[in-house]
Formats: C-alpha cells, structure tokens, sequence
C-alpha cells in the first residue's frame, strides 16, 4: 500500500477545509494509506514570491521537517507545489530538499502519473468550467499550454471527463490566468481585479454552473469577485468533484 | 512619479477601453499562435534560435570584433558607444559635420531607449520619425506604448483628429485608408527631402559586416536610400555569426510579432552608395552589466518581436505607459531594473508570474523567473517596499511557528466572521472589488485533530 503524505497549505487549511477533506477522503477511497504531518504551515511562497525568499528560510525548515521523510507528498494546490520544487530553500539540509522535488506531487498529477487512475465512482450533473492555475499547468505543466506547438494533453481535463453527468464547457481563452498572483492581488489591486472579472465571465459566457481547478487561490479570488457580484455561479475545488459531493 | 500598479489603476478608470485595448492585443496573440502552429518544427525552431543567441553572448567581443572589421572593409564608419550620452553625441556630430538640421528616421526602440529625439532637438535639429505608429506617437508627443505597435493604446478616430491638428486633414475622418494615405503623402515630402536618414538594426552579421533591419512599411529603406547620409544605432547584442543563421530568425521574428510569414521588408545594408555615408554606432548602454548578470543575461537573446506584450494579460489590460519605461511588458520588467533599479522596482512586481511571456518568446527567454530573480534582488538591494517588509517579516515568523499559524489563524477566521468591518473596508484592496472568503467553522487541522 502506497503511503502519502497530505500536504494542505495554509489558506485552504484555515478557509476551504473541504477541499482538503475530499482530498484526503479522495486518496483513501483509492486505497491509499494518508498521514497528515500535524506541524505543517506554508510552503513559504507568499514571502518569496514577494521578493523575500530568505524570510521564508524559517518555513522551508519546517517543511523539510515535517515532509522528507515521506515517499510521496500529495497537495491541493499546483501553485504550493511548485514553490516547493523550484524554491525550497536547501540550506544545510539539501539532500532532503532534492528528495523533496520529487516525492511531491500535485493531486491530479498523483492520481494521473502515480495512481493511473481510468475510472472514478463520481457522478457531478452540472456545466463545469475548467480554469488552468497557472503554476500548475505553465508550471508543473498538468496540462499543455496554448503557447506552445505540442500535442494536446490535460490531466484535471481527464479526470473531469471519468466523472459521470460533468459537462465541461468550452471557454473562449482557454488558460488566461485569473490575476490572484499572490500579494499581486493587493499589491496591483486594479488588474488583479480586471483579470479576475474578465475571467469569470469567460466563464459565465458559456454557462458555467461551477468553476473548478486545481488550484483553490485562483479560486478564492474567484469566488469573492462572484460573491460580489451575486452572481449564482459558485466555484469548487477539483477534489470535492473527483471525490464525489453532495451539492 | 506614479508607479505601474498606480498608472494601472488609472488606465483601469476606464473599462471599455481596457476591454478594447486586450481584445486588440490577444488578437495579435491569436494571429501569433495560428502561425506557430503552422510551423511543424516551430519548439525546434524556437530551440535553435536561443542557442545561436547563447554562442553570440558567450563570445560577444569576439564576434563584435569580426563584425567591426568586416564593415570597416565593407567601407562603412564603425563608432563604439558606451552608453545613451555617448551614442546621441555621436549621431549629433556626424550631422554637424555634414551641416544637416532635419533627419528622418524609421523604428529603433534604441534610440527611444537613448532619449535622442529630445536630445537632438535641444540642439536644434529636427527628427521625423517615419514609421506610420510613431509618427502617429510623435504628434501626440507621447513615447510609444509598444516596441512593435508604437500606438496600439490609440483609437483610429483619435489618430484622424491628429491628423486634422498637424496634418490639415478635415476634422471627423478615421478612415484607416485616408489616415494611411495622408500619412504617406505627408511622409514622402519628408524622405525626398531629408539629408541623413537613421534606422534600427534588426540583426548584424559579424561574418559579413552587414545589417539588416525589418519593416512592414518600407520606411527605414526610403529613408536610407534617399539620404547622403546614413546612421544605422544598433545594441551589441543584435549580432548572429553568419548570414545563415538569418533564416532562423526571419523565420521566428513576424510570426511571433504579429502572425506574418515574415515581415515585408527584410533589407540587407552592406555597404554604401557611391558618395553616400554609412555609420553604425554599437551602443552598450548597460548591456555589459547584463552580461556579467548569470541570472539575467539571457535577457540579452532578446529579438524585440513583442510577443510577450501581446500575451501579457497584465499587459493587455494596463498599457504600455504603465511601465513607464521605453520597452514595456515582461521583457522591460527584466531589462530596466539593470539600467535603473530605484526606478524600475515596481516593474519586476508588475506581473503574477504566469509564464505565458516565457511560452511565446521566440529565443526561450526565461522571463517569468527572471522577474521572480529581480524581485530578490531588488528587496535584496533595499529597494523593495517598506511597509511590505514588515508585514513580510511578520508573516515569515508566524508561518514557519506552527502554534503562532494555529493562533493566527483562529483569530484571521474569528475576525472576518464577527468583526467583517475590520476587514470589509476600503482600506482592504482585496475588498474593494471582492467580498471576503466565508470562514468556516474550523480548520482542516483542528478537523482532523478531532474526527481521526
């Protein structure tokens, strides 16, 4: 039996704990035994991304702590993911940050290149947008990128399709990033915004009940341009999907 | 002077033509991807061109030195300038020396990057530059917004009533063929009768001691072979070795800039007329520093086809004055903070890292982590922001102590539930156009403390 260590950044840990219950719901009904590291925070990635890649020295210590002793390390969040692979500060402890780059992995990496996963005991009867978090795709590349002239492929677009009743809609521009950023999101308050609402409507246009990713950050500054909007159209990790909920 | 993410808030105040200007660009982009897509070989193609601009960096003084010997023999004048100082004074005495006080002068965002049009007509000569998108920038005295469409940012209805100001055309006209034809009625009277004409340079081949530089409108060609004399501004990095390697580039150049096979005119100048004078002016204008930059020399491969502009969603959507530098977009995110890193912070920050830029550069710039490098260099260096500093710092503390998170966090979730004020407020950016995330009960943590 595989062993996996769960890892849930920060935000979800504090904002969506249902996305990392149906990770962890997810992965056990796939008969994988999950451990859950309870000292574990951050990847460290708000600090970097921001300039201060050696305030985040303090968080990369802790990781290594919590995770290197695993054979695989499972997150929710491309974008966590990444920062650890690229950024993880090695230190004195770099033969346990090389281990790290690749025991982790992306959820629906996991289930697609560790699990091979073909079939899925889900059934989702909505019109759900697919939105391609940018670490994970351009990133960890989960899928394939616009840019490039290259053989389509997308790893969350399969596991959406072994899902009974999902229909995923077509979008207009396919993996435009949302503008969350990070401290973006503040920082250039007026673009991150203008990104965001020209996202979602993107989505709205060819009627999106649920947008989904691999990614909750996108989703978080997603939902509260939405919510503030009224609009009815809600958003939802791609775990919550793959494992199965009651909407 | 206002930074990027406050000239983008201004550009935002009005959405319409946010939505214009990004519907503009990403067709561009969509035009770029058609024929990319077209080319089956295009990734090797793309691969082959950055490592004929690797060889050109990792022996760049010999390579200049080929090159400066075989125009020299080629019958052309060589000058070496060290920075933007330098350069205009030389393009000022070459047309003292010939006593010409009007030049025309086709695309080089060098000579935008040298500030010389203000220079030159401080001592009192006239430039016209003949490009139709900066004559167009010209008449509104502003810089262009865009390397390869220097007035994007401009409706065609504001263009014809440019044209009514400067060009007497009547008031009211945005027909693109009568602006275009005016255009070219006003420039032709400039390219008959200007003396010294100065262009760009596209590439240079240092196995031959030729230049050549690309247009769409043939402007850089009437203009130089109509002139006694003329300036070719060239950076020290546009080299390739032999002539060659041209195909490569041509072949990548229009297509990533604006979807054509290539662009309409690729003119090759080797040599002068009879009676004619040819210069080049090699400028280095910080380029040396960049190449003793590991992290960022790379940025140097640069063939200024600004496909990373048309990408950019953050581009697309604040302008090119945004940057408030001469090369906007991702690529001047990485160049300016060489030349100025105090007031170019802000643009390494002006980007969430998407890495589409990286995708479309046609010479594999790594652009996205040369923007996440310069953000560690520029705090490094003491020129990031204060204020985030702080809150850096304590941000740093409370993530890496599991019980400080634990805490912080019950306290985050408890303030934006019972204390919504203390954070729905316009003080907030994340609240001014977004509500908070609802915060649930407890966290995955304290869950899974309990339940397993």
């Amino acid at each position: 039996m595989i062993t996996v260590a769960l890892f849930i950044p920060c935000y979800i840990d504090q904002f969506y704990p249902n996305a990392a219950k149906a990770t962890l719901q997810l992965l056990e009904k796939l008969g994988v035994n999950v451990v859950y590291p309870p000292n574990q925070t951050c990847c460290g990635q708000p600090m970097a991304n921001s300039g201060y890649e050696h305030l985040a020295a303090g968080c990369s210590k802790l990781f290594i702590e919590n995770f290197a002793e695993y054979d695989y390390i499972v997150s929710p969040s491309g974008s966590c993911v990444l920062h650890i692979k690229e950024h993880l500060h090695p230190g004195e402890t770099k033969a346990e940050a090389d281990k790290i780059h690749h025991t982790i992995y992306e959820l629906t990496e996991f289930l697609t290149d560790v699990l091979k996963i073909e079939h899925l005991n889900s059934s989702f009867p909505h019109k759900v947008g697919l939105h391609q978090s940018c670490h994970g795709q351009r990133g960890l590349k989960i899928s394939q990128m616009s840019e490039l002239n290259a053989p389509y492929f997308s790893k969350p677009g399969k596991l959406l399709g072994m899902v009974k009743d999902l229909e995923l809609i077509d979008l207009s521009r396919p993996d435009e990033c949302c503008g969350f950023g990070g401290t973006f999101c503040v920082s250039e308050e007026a673009i991150s915004a203008k990104m965001g609402k020209d996202r979602i409507s993107d989505h709205i246009q060819h009627h999106a009940e649920f947008i989904t990713s691999a990614d909750m950050s996108c989703l978080m500054h997603m939902e509260g341009l939405l919510n503030r909007q009224k609009s009815d159209v809600k958003v939802i990790h791609i775990a919550e999907i793959l494992n199965g909920v009651a909407v | 002077m206002k930074n990027h993410a406050e000239l983008a808030a201004d550009f935002n105040k009005d959405e319409d033509r946010v939505n214009w200007h990004d519907e503009t660009l990403w067709w561009v982009r969509q035009k770029r991807d058609k024929a990319a897509h077209q080319i089956d070989n295009w990734e090797l193609l793309r691969e082959t061109a950055s490592q004929i601009k690797n060889n050109v960096l990792s022996d760049l003084s010999n390579y200049l030195q080929q090159f400066e010997a075989n125009a020299i023999k080629n019958g052309i004048t060589v000058h070496w300038a060290k920075d933007a100082a330098e350069h205009n004074q030389i393009v000022k005495e070459i047309l003292n020396r010939n006593g010409i006080k009007r030049m025309v002068k086709s695309k080089s965002m060098l000579t935008e990057e040298c500030h010389l049009n203000p220079y030159l007509e401080q001592n009192g000569i006239e430039v016209i530059d003949s490009d139709l998108g900066e004559r167009i920038v010209q008449l509104a005295e502003e810089p262009p917004s865009h390397i390869v469409l220097p007035c994007i940012h401009k409706k065609k209805e504001e263009i014809g009533e440019l044209f009514h100001q400067h060009l007497g055309i009547e008031a009211g006209i945005s027909d693109p063929q009568i602006l275009t034809e005016t255009a070219r009625l006003h420039l032709r009277e400039i390219f008959i009768t200007r003396k010294a004409a100065l262009t760009g340079v596209n590439f240079a081949i240092a196995e031959t001691g030729e230049f050549v530089v690309c247009t769409n409108e043939g402007n850089a060609d009437m203009g130089a072979h109509l002139a006694d004399v003329h300036i070719a501004s060239m950076g020290i990095e546009k080299l390739v070795p032999q002539r060659k390697h041209l195909s490569v580039f041509l072949r990548l150049l229009a297509r990533s800039a604006t979807g054509q096979p290539i662009t309409t005119y690729s003119s090759h100048f080797k040599k002068p007329r009879p009676g004619q004078e040819m210069h080049i002016i090699l400028v280095d204008n910080g380029r040396s520093t960049q190449l003793g930059r590991p992290d960022f020399r790379n940025s140097l491969k640069c063939i200024r086809c600004g496909a990373c502009m048309n990408t950019c969603p953050v581009y697309r959507r604040s302008g090119g004055h945004s940057y408030h530098t001469a090369i906007a977009g991702p690529i001047g995110s990485i160049l300016a903070p060489n030349l100025d890193m105090k007031d170019y912070a802000d643009l390494p920050f002006a980007s969430t890292l998407c890495g589409s830029c990286t995708n479309v550069c046609p010479v594999k710039i790594d652009i996205h982590d040369q923007l996440y490098k310069w953000r560690q260099v520029i705090v490094k260096e003491g020129y990031g922001d204060h204020k985030k500093g702080i809150g850096m710092q304590v941000m740093g503390w409370t993530l890496s102590s599991p019980n400080l998170f634990n805490t912080a966090g019950k306290a985050g979730r408890w303030v934006i539930k019972h204390a919504p004020f203390a954070v729905n407020n316009p003080l907030n950016p994340w609240y001014k156009q977004r509500d908070m995330p609802n915060p649930p009960k407890e966290s995955f943590g304290s869950w899974y403390k309990n339940n397993r």
